[in-house]
């Protein structure tokens, strides 16, 4: 790694580390942990972020990359009970056919904590799960819209995640519900980007053709920030100011969408924390240490960015975490 | 050595061959389908036809439509040649990622853009001819010799861009993604250029017809004293070329290098550009310009679905309805059944 | 069961493919307890004809009767349920399971819907030891030797169906004690009263095994005759179509024979060999002169052929073009040596089908030229034109697709391709397969004629009558050797047909490297 990113790996280790408070510390506690691979900037920011949490608390961290194979997470789980680990950070790759791999581990007394994702699971086969609620994303992104415009008529494009996937679902249903109430403000067109830069140009190119030319479009809502970039480019490109002519809401809070914040261009992003782990070493920490069984589901901040909350000091911060 | 006096009797031409009406070039299915496509778009979308002058250069959803479907074009024109040899490139869609995070990576280290785009450009190439090499060589089917960069290719474009977006402010590769030459968008004259560079290549030298000799039957090809193996590379390295550009063009336009999404299932998309423009999955003859008219029929679809307003669960039944609709449409069958009753209308027959 | 009883009567049997006579009117027995060879040349309709006997193909006219019953196969099943089974050269077994499992694939012995190993085992063993065959019957079925593997798809196939077994080439990959090892099992087999037909192409072993013989020609039936009055010679004879008392000498060339009247040498072949297809081969070809090449299927006489062009590399000796040594490693190199080369499977490896007329003719020459020095539209008209009148091609159009043709007009687009190059030495591997009789003559003419132009042929061809007609020299093979050269009065049918036959009886194990 290079100095630069790890000092800003360091700096941004130390907002994240800011709420943590331990009883008796992970010293010395080695705990494997089963990642699903590296096929997002999140993700890879999770692994160093989970990485970073877990040397600041002197636990001994086995990682393992199972390649969006669960047969390698399964694998990986195996070892990790064989070698006798303390516990076991699992994000899993799909919901279902894991009953037998927990209740080995269940059997070895080694406490199990879901990261990010959820199974279908008899509960008692894992510790707990942390993870954000992804209804109450799309909630404060709409919240924040509703304050912004006040009273006057907007209309929303929309810039769907994949179809069907369930972030898009949930980020969708939350911000429906959150505008729910607010006839000024209705969502015009709905389409998807499928989560990416490339077809969240495209997709808004399409959608500024059809509304005037962007005249009749008063917001863009994306489910995540990369399609909110690559919608920020197609309303430059069409000749429109994004962040003033159309306002940019996105969730995520990926260093480039604080980047165009800088510019002026995006209007406000909504956190999906990388620090899943930081929460779980916390529920390890009281479960192994004073036997506190800690709630089912552990849910993360849905922290609320703008312009007004330092985003180059953000950005600076994100960057060296791998997204 | 004498060339053998077989002309025992006085030579007489054959007759020469009816030249094709220019309104034949246009009663293709194809142009059919297209403007079939185009007539629903503004069905859907009255202003789809309206194209105006913004900010120095052309603005419109017709734009949009060759400008978003400049990618799929380009791997179509490699495509092509790949099908016409009885072979098929699945790597392409990899090949893109990999070069465009190569070119962006490049001009992140303050190497000169023009040596970036170079490079990109080279690295497209050995990568076709890695496949090419797989083809020949070892004699591996092609669709699991390209397989392999397929599944590695954007394996290795992650470990170019270590699985982040790789964003860039170079103007040269902005240029490239998002520029404009005399009013058209960079994509689009990048297109038209090797459409036509291509086509003449392919026809004003013998090309074309070895490839197809070896796309029909390669073992007579092989009797025939062509060589194979030097063509099945020549055709694989221009393939991955064509990827390399398409992959600089996708990630100029996002000013990033996304590893993980630059050119996913593109190749399915070419693929079916080649299809559509009626080139045969077992090679044989082929034609590059429609070629390139498949892919913008699938672009005009695909700006179709964007701007009909419908939910985005129908756009995969859209477009794979519309899609059977033209296969319908230029199928034997359906030819047959024009012929027939072209031959039934008297006027037909006057003509004849 | 009578040991003469008829078990498989095929009556009249006619195939039709497109155009194509495969079958016509072909009769054919087999009797219990024998072994009936059915032989054949390249494209007589042996193969069509055991597919039709195992259901693989449906007649288009005659009558199949199994043990006196009239029946119809709709497909390889039912003819299995009226006990017929088939081996063929290549073993369809699965390689990967063991031997046992490959036995009784498909009709396992289950109890309560578990296969039971250890009785698939126990029954596997019990029958290979009806074959004196005592192997571990666990082991994969790839473990063993080719003979192996066919002693198992033989007992297979006898277990399935029981009263006719048919053979096709089983012996083409086996060593000499693999031979014997495979006949004592068909022997125990004619003596359990079963019939077998045996394909081949080694004349000895139908003197070996067989009882009676059936010879197909051209898709009839020239003879079934018992194989105890019978020679060797008798046999080519029939497979070739020739009477003895056959003598045909075209007036013109019988003088060109006697006389020294050949031109210069253009082409040597020296040593050429490539070890388990073609022993050391020695040959030049001079100027207006045709070597005819007479032999019979697996001779070697297409082998030496593509050898000569390098389709297939050639493990040693040397080839000189007008004196000077060159090398020739694959076909372009042999085109860009003037040599041409017209293959006896049309379809496969020579016509462009999908390609007009105009380009199937001129393809050789651009792939001389190489593909920067395109011929333009002009040059592939006139070309196409002018050899297309030279060779009389009858085609509507020059751009119409070559596959629209008949067989004999292809041909001779194929030959008018290697014109178009100005070649030195044509090869032709059975210019005359498979077209009509009028294109027939005039292939003939051409070869001729090609001759008195100058050109130095190679023509391989099974019609002798044919061979005797073009020919300066016979050339004759078998066993992957030239055997014998005939040259002047010697070109005769009969001398011919004698020197195919041969004086001894060989084993393919004899030749083998």
């Amino acid at each position: 790694m290079k100095l630069k990113q790890k000092l800003a790996l360091g700096a941004g280790l130390m907002a994240l580390s800011l709420s943590s408070a331990w009883a008796q510390g992970l010293e010395g506690k080695v705990i494997g942990f089963s990642q699903i691979g590296s096929e997002s900037g999140w993700r890879a920011a999770e692994t160093s972020v989970t990485k970073a949490e877990a040397e600041k608390r002197g636990v001994d961290l086995k990682f393992a990359d199972a390649q969006q194979k669960q047969e390698n997470q399964i694998k990986a789980i195996r070892g990790f009970i064989a070698q006798g680990v303390d516990a076991i950070l699992v994000a899993p790759v799909v919901a279902t056919g894991w009953e037998e791999v927990l209740t080995e581990a269940k059997e070895a007394n080694i406490p199990v904590v879901l990261l990010d994702r959820g199974i279908e699971a008899p509960q008692e086969l894992y510790l707990t799960s942390v993870a954000s609620d992804q209804v109450k994303e799309g909630r404060v992104a709409a919240e924040w819209l509703v304050g912004a415009v006040g009273e006057a008529t907007c209309n929303v494009v929309e810039l769907q995640g994949t179809v069907g996937s369930s972030p898009a679902i949930n980020r969708k249903q939350g911000f429906e519900d959150g505008i729910a109430g607010h006839a000024n403000i209705t969502i015009s067109r709905s389409q998807t980007g499928d989560f990416t830069r490339a077809k969240g140009k495209e997709v808004m190119e399409g959608f500024l053709k059809a509304e005037g030319g962007g005249a009749g479009i008063c917001a863009v809502y994306a489910h995540n920030d990369d399609m909110a970039v690559g919608a920020i480019q197609a309303i430059k490109d069409a000749g429109l100011k994004p962040g003033t002519d159309i306002k940019v809401v996105s969730i995520d809070a990926v260093p480039d969408i604080f980047a165009a914040m800088v510019a002026g261009e995006a209007n406000a992003t909504v956190e999906l924390t990388p620090n899943m782990a930081g929460p779980a070493f916390d529920a390890l920490d009281a479960y192994l240490n004073a036997g506190t069984v800690p709630e089912k589901f552990i849910i993360t901040e849905s922290k609320l960015y703008t312009p007004a909350d330092d985003p180059q000091g953000e950005y600076d911060r994100r960057k060296g975490l791998g997204y | 050595m004498t060339r053998p006096k077989v002309d025992l009797h006085p030579t007489t031409r054959p007759p020469a061959r009816h030249k094709r009406p220019l309104w034949a070039m246009f009663a293709r299915p194809q142009v059919v389908a297209l403007a079939m496509v185009l007539a629903v778009n503004w069905l859907l979308f009255p202003g789809f036809f309206s194209v105006t002058w913004q900010d120095g250069r052309l603005f419109g959803s017709l734009i949009d439509v060759l400008n978003r479907g400049a990618p799929v074009a380009i791997l179509a024109i490699g495509m092509t040649a790949v099908i016409a040899t009885k072979g098929v490139d699945l790597s392409v869609g990899a090949v893109m990622a990999i070069c465009g995070a190569v070119g962006a990576q490049m001009v992140n280290s303050g190497q000169p853009a023009g040596l970036a785009v170079a490079v990109a450009l080279a690295v497209g190439l050995l990568c076709g001819l890695w496949n090419g090499i797989l083809v020949t060589l070892l004699q591996i089917q092609p669709i699991i010799a390209t397989l392999v960069l397929m599944v590695a290719g954007r394996g290795l474009a992650q470990l170019v861009t270590e699985g982040s977006i790789v964003t860039f402010s170079d103007p040269v590769l902005i240029f490239i993604g998002t520029g404009s030459v005399l009013g058209l968008p960079t994509p689009v004259v990048i297109t038209l250029v090797l459409l036509i560079l291509a086509t003449l290549i392919v026809r004003r030298s013998a090309l074309g017809l070895l490839i197809e000799a070896v796309g029909v039957n390669r073992s007579a090809a092989h009797f025939a004293g062509i060589s194979a193996l030097s063509l099945l590379l020549v055709v694989y390295a221009f393939s991955g070329l064509c990827a390399a550009l398409a992959g600089l063009i996708a990630a100029g336009d996002i000013r990033g290098a996304d590893a993980n999404n630059a050119g996913l299932w593109l190749e399915l998309d070419a693929i079916l550009a080649v299809v559509i423009g009626g080139t045969s999955l077992m090679g044989g003859r082929f034609s590059i310009p429609m070629s390139v008219l498949g892919a913008v029929i699938i672009q005009a679809m695909n700006t179709g679905i964007l701007i009909s307003g419908f939910s985005p669960e129908f756009n995969l039944v859209v477009k794979s309805g519309v899609i059977i609709l033209i296969l319908i449409l230029q199928s034997p069958l359906s030819a047959r059944l024009l012929h027939r009753r072209a031959r039934r209308s008297p006027k037909a027959e006057d003509a004849a | 069961m009578s040991q003469d009883a008829v078990l498989l009567r095929a009556s009249g049997i006619t195939k039709v493919f497109g155009t194509h006579r495969a079958l016509d009117g072909v009769d054919f027995d087999l009797r219990a307890g024998e072994v009936h060879a059915l032989l054949g040349e390249n494209g007589a309709g042996k193969s069509t004809l055991i597919k039709i006997l195992t259901g693989a193909y449906q007649p288009d006219g005659g009558t199949l009767q199994v043990a006196g019953q009239t029946v119809t196969f709709r497909d390889t099943l039912q003819a299995q349920g009226h006990g017929i089974g088939t081996v063929y050269q290549e073993v369809n077994l699965l390689p990967n399971r063991s031997v046992a499992e490959n036995l009784f694939l498909g009709r396992q012995p289950t109890r309560w819907g578990l296969v039971q190993r250890a009785e698939i085992d126990r029954r596997a063993r019990a029958l290979l030891a009806t074959y004196g065959l005592d192997i571990d019957v666990r082991a994969d079925l790839s473990d063993y030797s080719v003979a192996i593997q066919q002693i198992i798809a033989i007992a297979r196939a006898v277990e399935l169906s029981g009263k006719v077994l048919v053979l096709d080439e089983p012996t083409a990959s086996l060593d000499h004690t693999e031979v014997a090892l495979l006949f004592d099992v068909v022997r125990g087999l004619k003596a359990r009263g079963l019939g077998v037909v045996f394909i081949t192409h080694f004349l000895d072993q139908v003197f070996t095994l067989c009882d009676r013989v059936t010879v197909l020609r051209n898709g009839r039936k020239v003879a079934t005759e018992s194989l105890s009055g019978l020679d060797a010679t008798d046999l080519v004879r029939m497979m070739l179509g020739k009477d003895l008392s056959f003598d045909h000498h075209p007036s013109g060339l019988a003088s060109m024979r006697h006389g020294a009247g050949r031109g210069v040498e253009r082409v040597a072949f020296a040593g050429l060999t490539r070890a388990g297809s073609v022993e050391p081969f020695s040959l030049s070809l001079h100027q207006g002169e045709v070597v005819g090449v007479a032999g019979l299927l697996g001779s070697g006489r297409t082998e030496v052929a593509r050898l000569m062009f390098g389709i297939d590399s050639a493990d040693g000796g040397s080839v000189t073009v007008d004196g000077e040594p060159v090398t020739i490693r694959n076909p372009a190199q042999a085109v860009a040596e003037g040599f041409g080369f017209c293959p006896e499977d049309r379809k496969a490896d020579g016509i462009f089908g999908e390609l007009s007329v105009r380009e199937n003719i001129i393809i050789a020459l651009q792939a001389k030229l190489g593909w920067v020095r395109a011929l333009n539209r002009e040059d592939q008209i006139e070309l196409a034109g002018r050899y297309a009148e030279a060779l009389d091609i009858r085609a509507a159009d020059h751009d119409m697709p070559v596959k629209l043709l008949s067989g004999g007009n292809q041909q001779k687009v194929i030959l008018a391709r290697w014109l178009a190059i100005d070649p030195t030495f044509l090869i032709l591997d059975e210019p005359t397969r498979g077209i009509d009789v009028g294109a027939h003559a005039e292939i003939v003419r051409t070869i001729n004629r090609l001759r008195e132009e100058g050109l130095a042929l190679f023509v391989i061809s099974s019609e002798l009558d044919e061979v005797v007609a073009y020919s300066n020299r016979v050339v004759v093979m078998r066993d992957r050797a030239m055997v014998a050269e005939l040259t002047g009065e010697e070109i005769a049918p009969d001398l011919i047909v004698r020197a195919i036959a041969g004086a001894g009886i060989t084993t393919p194990a004899e030749v083998q490297p």
